[in-house]
C-alpha cells in the first residue's frame, strides 16, 4: 500500500469526492490561491498546502477563493449546504472560529432540529488545530471540547493519514455538519493509505493497542504519543490498551466503558485547555457508569489551564508528551497496588 | 581565495521535510555566487522558497536540474574557485554521490517488492510479482475476502525458482471492486486475462479457497495455459461451506465482533492478531466491496451450498494437481478431499485449519516446490 502523508491523504479524499459527486465543492482563504489577481494561479493551495491542485482540476467554480471574513464564507458554506451543495470549507485556524460561531452553532448546527428533519446541513469545516508550532497562544489551541458541546455537529479528530482519508470522505458524505480537526505538526506524518475511496463510520473507536494494565483513551495527535508510551511501557512488563475514539460526537461511550472496565485504571490524554474537555468529559463518564470498576483514581494528562505560551521553551513544557503520559500510567499503576493490598 | 571545493546541497526546512524539489536554477554555471545570493527556487510539500547560497565562490558544477526531487542533503552543485581542476571537480562529485548513495541505502528499510497494478478487460487488477526466472510463471489466487497478502510466507520461496505473481482477484484487494460477474467461471476469466495481458503464456496455479476453484476452472477451461495446480483448502470439490462464516465476514463492521470469524479460519485462534483484523476492516470500508463481497456470496454460495462442483472432472485434467487442506478446517471441510481421484496427491495436515498455506507455510512451500520444480 502506498506511504502517504496526512496532507496527502485529505487532498486525495477531497479530490475523490469532488469527481465522484460534482456538488461537493471546496471554499476558504486561499484554498487555491490568486483569484483575481494576475499572478501565479493555485500559487497557494491553502494555508499548509492541502488542497493545492484542486482548481486546475476542477475550476473556481468549485474551488472558491474567499475574502478574510470566516463569518461571511461560513455562513455562505452553510447556507449553500442547506440549498443542496455538500461544500467543504477551510476555516484555517480553528482559534479563528470565534467570529462564525453563531453560523455554526445557531445555524448549522440547528436546522435539522428546528425544520423537524427536513433540512439538512451537509457542510464539513476543515480547520487547523494543537500546538507545537510556535505559532502562540492565537493560533495554537484545540478547542473541539467547544464543538462537542452543542448538539448537531460532529467533531472528527483523525489521529493519522488513514483516518484522515476515511474519516474526510465520511464528513463530506454526511448529512449533518461536521468540524474536521487537522494537527498542524501531522501533515507530513506517512502512513499507508489505499489509493481506493473508503469511509471509516463516526462514533466507533480504534483500539491501536491491547494491554490488560491501564486503559489510555487519547485524542488526535496524542494518539501517536499514546501508542510510543504504550510500547515503551510494554518493555516495561506494564500493558497498555489504547483507545482513539476518533470522534468526539458522537462519542463511542461503549469501548471507552468497555475497555475502561476490563483494566480498570485510566488514563486521559487530551491537547486541549483542561477545564470542562474531553479528558474531564470521559472522567465523569466513567465515575458515573464504572466506578466499582476503578481500581485507581483516574488521571488526567493535559496542558495546565493558560494560553499556550509562544517562548518555545515553555511551549514544550505546556504540551503533553510520551513521558507525561508514561509517569501517568506508573502513577495509577501504584495507586493501583495500594488499593490492591486492601 | 582557497582551493577547497564547497558542496550545494538541498537544505533540511523544518523537521519534517525529507526531499525537496529544484525548481528553477537562478544561476548559471561559471558564475560567481556570493553568500546569501538567491541562486534557486527550491518546493517542497510544505512550501516553496527561495534558496540563498550557503557558500562563496563560483558555481562550477550544477548537479541537480530543474524539475529534479532530491532529498535532504542530496548534491544540487559545487563551488570552487578556477584554480580547482575539472578532474578535482569530477572526482569530487563522484566521491560525493559514492557515500550519499551508501548513507541512503543504509537508511532505507528493507525495501522489497512493491504490488503494480495491470488493466484487464477494463479493469484493474493488483498483482505482486517476485522473481524472474525462466520457464512457467507460478500464481498465487487468494479466496473469498482475501488479497494478495495471504501469500506473504509462500510467495518468497517460489520466486527462487520462478516468476511469480501473486494477484488480488477482482472485488477483492487493490483491484478494481466492479466485476463483470462474480461467480467461478467470471473469475477464472479475470486470471487468464490477467495472464494475456502480462504475456504469461503457462504458469503453475497455487489457489485458495475459492481461489482454488478458480485455478481448477481454469486447468478445465483452458488446459493449455496451466502446467500444474495446487489447490489449498478449495472450493469447488463438494457442496458444504460454513455460511455462518461468510454471512458474518460480511457482516461485522467492528473489530471486536469480526474477530471471532477470522478465528473461524485457523486451529489456533491466539494467532489472529489485531493487525489481521484491522487489515480486514480497511479493505471491508473501500468503495464496493460490500456489493463486490454480497455479489461473490449469491454467486457462489447462494442457498447456503457452494454452487460448482468440479470434483467429477479432475480426471480430467491433464496437468499434475494436488490438494493441501488443514483437517481442522471450519470453512471447506477437509472431508471433500475424499472425493478426489488417487492421480491426485492428498496433503493433510492435522493441526491446521482453512489458512494451511500459513498455518503450515514450509510444508506447503515444499509441496509448491514438489510439483512446480
Amino acid at each position: 500500500m502506498p506511504k502517504k502523508s496526512f496532507r496527502q491523504a485529505i487532498n486525495e479524499a477531497i479530490r475523490q469526492e469532488m469527481e465522484r459527486d460534482e456538488r461537493v465543492i471546496v471554499m476558504g482563504e486561499d484554498v487555491s490561491g490568486g483569484a483575481g489577481a494576475p499572478g501565479e494561479q493555485d500559487a497557494w493551495g491553502g494555508p499548509m498546502g492541502v488542497t493545492k491542485g484542486l482548481m486546475p482540476q476542477f475550476g473556481r467554480e468549485r474551488v472558491l477563493d474567499t475574502p478574510i471574513t470566516e463569518s461571511g464564507f461560513i455562513g455562505a458554506a452553510v447556507g449553500a449546504a442547506a440549498t443542496g451543495l455538500r461544500p467543504v470549507a477551510d476555516l484555517m485556524f480553528v482559534d479563528f472560529m470565534g467570529v462564525c460561531f453563531d453560523q455554526i452553532f445557531n445555524q448549522a448546527a440547528k436546522f435539522k432540529y428546528m425544520f423537524g428533519g427536513k433540512a439538512v446541513t451537509p457542510v464539513t469545516i476543515r480547520t487547523m488545530y494543537g500546538g507545537g508550532f510556535r505559532a502562540a497562544s492565537q493560533h495554537s489551541q484545540c478547542l473541539y471540547p467547544l464543538f462537542t458541546h452543542i448538539p448537531g455537529l460532529k467533531v472528527v479528530i483523525p489521529s493519522n493519514a488513514y483516518e484522515a482519508k476515511g474519516l474526510m470522505i465520511q464528513c463530506i458524505r454526511d448529512d449533518d455538519p461536521t468540524i474536521f480537526f487537522e494537527h498542524k505538526m501531522m501533515y507530513d506524518d506517512e502512513v499507508d493509505v489505499p489509493d481506493d475511496p473508503y469511509t471509516i463510520p463516526f462514533g466507533e473507536a480504534n483500539v491501536t493497542r491491547e494491554g490488560d494494565d491501564v486503559t489510555i483513551v487519547a485524542f488526535g495527535r496524542m494518539v501517536n504519543l499514546a501508542n510510543q508510551a504504550a510500547d515503551k511501557l510494554e518493555k516495561e512488563g506494564i500493558g497498555c490498551t489504547v483507545v482513539d475514539p476518533r470522534t468526539t460526537s458522537p462519542l463511542d461511550r461503549d469501548t471507552i466503558l468497555e475497555t475502561a472496565e476490563e483494566t480498570g485504571r485510566v488514563v486521559v490524554v487530551d491537547e486541549a485547555h483542561p477545564r470542562c474537555n474531553m479528558a474531564t468529559d470521559i472522567s465523569a463518564m466513567l465515575c458515573e457508569n464504572i466506578f466499582g470498576a476503578l481500581k485507581a483514581p483516574i488521571k488526567q494528562v493535559t496542558p495546565p489551564h493558560s494560553p499556550v505560551p509562544f517562548s518555545p521553551a515553555l511551549e514544550d513544557l505546556y504540551l503533553p508528551n510520551v513521558e507525561r503520559i508514561e509517569a501517568a500510567v506508573k502513577a495509577v499503576m501504584n495507586t493501583g497496588v495500594v488499593r490492591a493490598a486492601e | 581565495m582557497s582551493d577547497a571545493i564547497q558542496p550545494i546541497v538541498m537544505p533540511k526546512w523544518g523537521l519534517a521535510m525529507q526531499e525537496g524539489m529544484v525548481a528553477q536554477w537562478h544561476v548559471e554555471e561559471g558564475s560567481k555566487v556570493s553568500k546569501g545570493d538567491e541562486i534557486m527556487d527550491i518546493e517542497t510539500s510544505k512550501i516553496a522558497n527561495i534558496f540563498e547560497s550557503p557558500v562563496e565562490g563560483k558555481l562550477r558544477r550544477k548537479v541537480a536540474d530543474d524539475g529534479e526531487t532530491l532529498p535532504v542533503g542530496a548534491l544540487m552543485g559545487v563551488v570552487a574557485e578556477d584554480s580547482v581542476s575539472d578532474d578535482d571537480i569530477d572526482a569530487f562529485v563522484k566521491d560525493f554521490q559514492e557515500a550519499f548513495a551508501e548513507q541512503m541505502a543504509a537508511m532505507a528499510d528493507g525495501g522489497g517488492a512493491e504490488p503494480e497494478t495491470v488493466e484487464v478487460g477494463g479493469h484493474r487488477i493488483r498483482y505482486l510479482k517476485m522473481g524472474d526466472a525462466d520457464g512457467p510463471a507460478v500464481i498465487f489466487v487468494h479466496g473469498f475476502g482475501g488479497d494478495l497478502w495471504t501469500w506473504m510466507f509462500n510467495q518468497e520461496a517460489a520466486a527462487e525458482g520462478h516468476a511469480t505473481y501473486a494477484i488480488d482477484l477482482p472485488g477483492h484487494g487493490g483491484s478494481s471492486k466492479e466485476m463483470d460477474g462474480a461467480d467461478v467461471a467470471a473469475l477464472s476469466k479475470a486470471v487468464s486475462g490477467f495472464m494475456d495481458a502480462m504475456g504469461i503464456e503457462k504458469a503453475h496455479l497455487v489457489g485458495h479457497s475459492l481461489g482454488g476453484a478458480v485455478s481448477l476452472n481454469l486447468a478445465v477451461t483452458g488446459p493449455d495455459k496451466v502446467a500444474s495446480v495446487t489447490l489449498v483448502c478449495p472450493a469447488g470439490l463438494g457442496p458444504d461451506i460454513n455460511m455462518e462464516y461468510i454471512e458474518g465476514f460480511i457482516r461485522e463492521k467492528r473489530g471486536k465482533k469480526l474477530k471471532p470469524f477470522l478465528e473461524m479460519l485457523v486451529a489456533d485462534p491466539e494467532i489472529v492478531t489485531r493487525d489481521m483484523v484491522e487489515d480486514v476492516l480497511k479493505y471491508k470500508r473501500m468503495d464496493g466491496v460490500e456489493a463486490a463481497l454480497n455479489a461473490l456470496s449469491s454467486a457462489n454460495f447462494s442457498g447456503g451450498a457452494q454452487a460448482l462442483d468440479l470434483s467429477g472432472k479432475l480426471g480430467d485434467v491433464s496437468a499434475p494437481v494436488q490438494v493441501i487442506w488443514g483437517k481442522q478446517d471450519k470453512i471447506v471441510p477437509a472431508k471433500h478431499a475424499e472425493a478426489v481421484p488417487s492421480s491426485v496427491k492428498v496433503t493433510i495436515f492435522d493441526d491446521a485449519g482453512h489458512l494451511a498455506h500459513m498455518e503450515k507455510s514450509a510444508e506447503t512451500n515444499a509441496l509448491i516446490k514438489e510439483i512446480a520444480g
